[in-house]
């Protein structure tokens, strides 16, 4: 059984920085900080399987050892001793798929007015609101999304603002409360949106912003604001500052979140020009921008977000459904990989999280056609190692490396092909979806007795 | 200067394929016929005027055919996609571009999206690039435009066409009405899914009654209809069962509600969208009423779809319902039909039933599988060879031919590709071309 007592550390390292913001309770965990608690779990070796380390590197007849919920070894003919064995012929082990783009629980199944919690549409910049407080964790979506393999998420504000508030990351495992679910340790995301939404949500009430240069005095107008509240908090904290803090603000604080370079900046963010603009606010305000997401056209720029270590989020083929879609390519993911960007495969959306594997040999295909190969081993990249970067927590998941979290899926075939389905999920060496034995799987206190397969009227 | 491009392959095609009426014969791949042949290994495909003349493992040449190698290729009908709004929709934000709704008063059986049919919408290029050589293009119920108006139970007349060069775009013109039950149908009757059986309901009603006194209506001696004569016009055609009804409905029992009254009005019922037609699938199967599937949902996007999963093609199929896949949101990457097939086949659906249901079934639903639809002699010579299995999200087509003339294989898409591999270049992008 598992240990508990291994997996403190990355939360007790979660309130150490929590302890920095400012609160009157210093006692028991801080508030709203993670409580997940991984599922018991046996020491496991799945044996002789085609291992996609998410590294880049492709081990064929090769075993992956879980022990006390991290990844012990992978390699081949490793001693089975007392744990227990999963045959893994003809499977293909990846890293659990991670999605940056999500707006489970905030958008949950099904797409009610009632549950509709993602976008505060009240003012342009709404950077003090945090996606998590809407997070609904009965969204039957968290256990579909759990079958096509994924083991975290980023669940973000909706695009509607300049800044849409705080985005959260997930274990997928569905708790009684997001608390339950956070990922421990994983840094806050700070959602921004380009482009048409937010000058047609707020241009059409009257009022700015009403153009791409109405968003862009507004990003920087914001941005000069949490300077200014950075310093004087950074001025009271320091001997030599001596002043007094200012009124503790909600949204300056996610801000100034950034500019200290603890919160990551997720940026909406579809046309090529548009991207290039952002990049110079970040430069004149010092900060980083982590990952463009819906960056269609990121292809045109695989060169400059390279240069500024900016990950691009990515569907495979969407386009035409706006005009900042309309030069969409599914060769994007293609060209950016082939400049050796960060290049990540995102959902967006309740059915694509299920399967990203597919959205990735959407392109594998598309640069087949113009004579660039695309193997497994890189691809499966885009959906794991390069989304656990664009969250910042790289360095306990996102490969299949030893000392990292046991986050694992296992196929039945080659995940980039339509007919493969996943056969196994681990998260933190829990096994928590088998697709041959559904006693094991999560079922959602909405599904139980609507459902006919689950004790509704048939 | 683009345009000019394109439509010089074009002409160049048809005067090729249209002038000589030479033959064409494809030889080498691996067939998948769709039709009574089945699968044929190394066969030859002989194509003239425009139309399948031979297929099969023994096929003699003729010496002045255009011969194509496609040895070691795999070959499929072109794809058929029942639902959406390619060359009705070029950008779906953009409301100018979009014309694939009515909102108004008007009751809108009538309503006729064949008119506004473009052909040379990028989506029919980036569309037949990847297999799709015919669409059914089909109005759509939608939220209301910003003076209130709104969609009504009928959203209007589909059509049948084809994505290739010629003229003659129609197949079918007005081969279905589109009705909506459901949610959808609640939002747009007043707000019961019932208002809207009863607004179909008295419409068929009076369409009986406009067919028995159309004399005494037309010298207005006789009573007021609830809709116009142009309507009534439209369902007519439906009464006749020259069109069917396609109803876009998910729940059972809206679903039974559609069988009932297929069988009272004695109508070809169609169901779109089907989440939960597994529940009902002995009984559509013994009404003979097909269904048009989205074949990747199994999420509750609302309470109509509670009971969505991934294996209802297999066990409709099994059940003996004539299944298609289509999604009605699919107008830009209707090409997606072969993901559809294939996460089927991943949930029990055979490979041959998969292949069927985005080729010869939708065909059949529409009653246009005299002339499409499979690969038989006398049909029109619409077909994909593709790189490997067609329903591989990895795999893709070397080419496609509609009517017997292979398309241009360049799309907006391609072009803008191909444009940004170039990275050698010293000049900006605009100078690339």
């Amino acid at each position: 059984m598992n240990k508990p007592g291994i997996f403190l550390m990355p939360v007790a390292a979660l309130l150490v920085l929590a302890a920095c913001e400012p609160g009157p309770d210093q006692d028991g965990p801080a508030p709203y900080a993670s409580r997940y608690q991984p599922l018991p779990s046996v020491a496991t070796i799945l044996q002789g399987a085609t291992v996609l380390t998410g590294t880049g590197e492709r081990l064929d007849n090769a075993d992956v050892v879980m022990r006390d919920g991290k990844i012990a070894a992978v390699g081949s003919d490793l001693e089975v001793g007392d744990m227990t064995a999963v045959d893994a012929t003809g499977m293909w082990i990846t890293p659990g798929i991670i999605d940056v783009h999500s707006h489970l629980g905030d958008y949950p199944s099904p797409e009610v007015d009632a549950h509709a919690d993602g976008n505060e549409i009240t003012d342009p910049n709404t950077a003090e609101v945090w996606a998590e407080h809407s997070v609904w964790p009965q969204d039957p979506g968290f256990v579909t999304a759990l079958e096509g393999g994924v083991t975290s998420l980023q669940v973000l504000p909706g695009s509607a603002n300049l800044f849409g508030g705080r985005g959260v990351t997930l274990k997928n495992i569905p708790g009684r409360n997001v608390m339950d679910m956070k990922f421990p340790g994983a840094p806050y995301g700070l959602k921004m949106a380009c482009g048409e939404n937010p000058k047609r949500v707020y241009g059409s009430k009257g009022r700015a912003p009403s153009t791409r240069m109405g968003n862009v005095a507004g990003y920087r107008s914001a941005w000069i604001d949490a300077a200014d509240y950075k310093k004087k908090m950074d001025g009271a904290r320091t001997a030599q500052g001596g002043g007094e803090a200012p009124k503790r603000d909600l949204k300056l604080e996610t801000l100034a979140g950034v500019l200290d370079g603890e919160i990551l900046v997720h940026n909406h963010c579809y046309r090529a020009d548009e991207m290039s603009v952002m990049l110079e606010i970040a430069r004149e305000f010092g900060y980083k921008i982590t990952a463009f997401h819906h960056a269609v056209e990121a292809y045109k720029i695989a060169d400059l977000l390279k240069q500024n270590d900016t990950c691009a989020a990515i569907w495979a083929d969407w386009y035409g459904f706006k005009m900042e879609a309309f030069d969409g390519i599914r060769e994007n993911a293609a060209i950016l990989d082939r400049a050796d960007t960060c290049t990540v495969m995102h959902s967006d959306d309740a059915l694509g999280i299920q399967r990203l594997n597919q959205e990735s040999a959407k392109v594998i295909g598309a640069a087949a056609r113009v004579g660039i190969n695309i193997p497994p081993e890189r691809a499966v990249r885009w959906i794991s190692a390069n989304a656990a970067k664009a969250l910042g927590i790289d360095d306990v998941v996102g490969t299949l490396e030893p000392g990292k979290m046991a986050d694992v899926t296992v196929w039945d075939g080659n995940p980039f092909s339509v007919y493969t389905k996943t056969q196994k999920v681990y998260i933190d060496g829990a096994l928590v979806y088998d697709r041959n034995d559904p006693s094991v799987n999560p079922v959602t206190d909405f599904t139980l007795g609507t459902s006919a397969r689950h004790g509704g009227a048939q | 200067m683009k345009a000019a491009i394109r439509l010089g392959c074009t002409l160049l095609v048809s005067i090729s394929s249209a002038a000589l009426a030479q033959t064409t014969a494809i030889t080498g791949a691996t067939v998948h016929t769709v039709g009574p042949d089945g699968t044929l290994e190394n066969a030859t495909i002989l194509i003239n005027g425009g139309r399948f003349s031979d297929i099969g493992t023994n096929v003699s040449i003729p010496q002045d055919a255009q011969r194509i190698d496609a040895s070691g290729k795999i070959i499929t009908p072109g794809l058929f996609s029942p639902l959406g709004q390619i060359g009705l929709s070029e950008v779906s934000a953009v409301a100018g571009t979009n014309d694939g709704t009515q909102r108004g008063e008007d009751f809108a059986a009538s309503f006729d999206v064949a008119d506004a049919f473009n052909p040379r919408s990028i989506v029919v290029a980036i569309s037949r690039i990847d297999g799709v050589t015919r669409a059914g293009i089909t109005p759509r119920a939608a939220g209301p435009d910003e003076e209130g108006n709104k969609s009504q139970v009928l959203s209007g007349l589909g059509s049948v066409v084809h994505l290739g060069d010629s003229a003659e775009h129609f197949v079918k013109r007005g081969a279905l009405v589109v009705a909506n039950f459901g949610e959808t149908g609640s939002s747009v009757a007043g707000g019961s899914r019932a208002a809207a059986v009863q607004i179909l309901r008295a419409a068929l009603d009076d369409a009986i009654d406009y067919q028995r006194n159309k004399g005494a209506y037309e010298r207005r001696a006789w009573r007021d209809y609830s809709v116009s004569a142009a309507d009534l016009d439209a369902l007519q055609s439906v009464l006749d069962r020259n069109a069917a009804m396609l109803f876009n409905v998910n729940r059972a029992s809206d679903i039974s509600v559609v069988l009932d009254i297929a069988a009272e009005y004695n109508i070809r019922a169609i169901i779109a969208g089907g989440s939960e037609a597994w529940m009902v699938a002995d009984h559509l199967a013994a009404a003979d009423v097909p269904v048009i599937l989205d074949g990747i949902n199994n999420l509750p996007g609302n309470f109509d779809l509670i009971n969505a999963r991934l294996d209802s093609a297999n066990i409709l199929v099994d059940a003996g319902v004539l299944v298609a896949f289509g999604a009605g949101e699919q107008t830009h990457n209707a090409r997606l039909l072969t993901q559809s097939a294939g996460i089927s086949v991943a949930n029990g659906l055979s490979w041959d039933q998969a292949l069927e249901a985005i080729t010869l079934a939708p065909a059949r639903i529409y009653g246009v599988d005299a002339t499409m639809g499979s690969i038989e002699p006398g049909k029109d010579a619409d077909l994909v060879i593709w790189s490997a299995d067609p329903l591989e999200l990895t795999s893709y087509p070397d080419q496609v031919y509609i009517q017997g003339d292979p398309v241009s294989m360049e799309s907006r898409q391609t072009l803008l590709r191909d444009r940004y591999l170039q990275t050698d270049s010293e000049l900006p992008p605009a100078f690339r071309h």
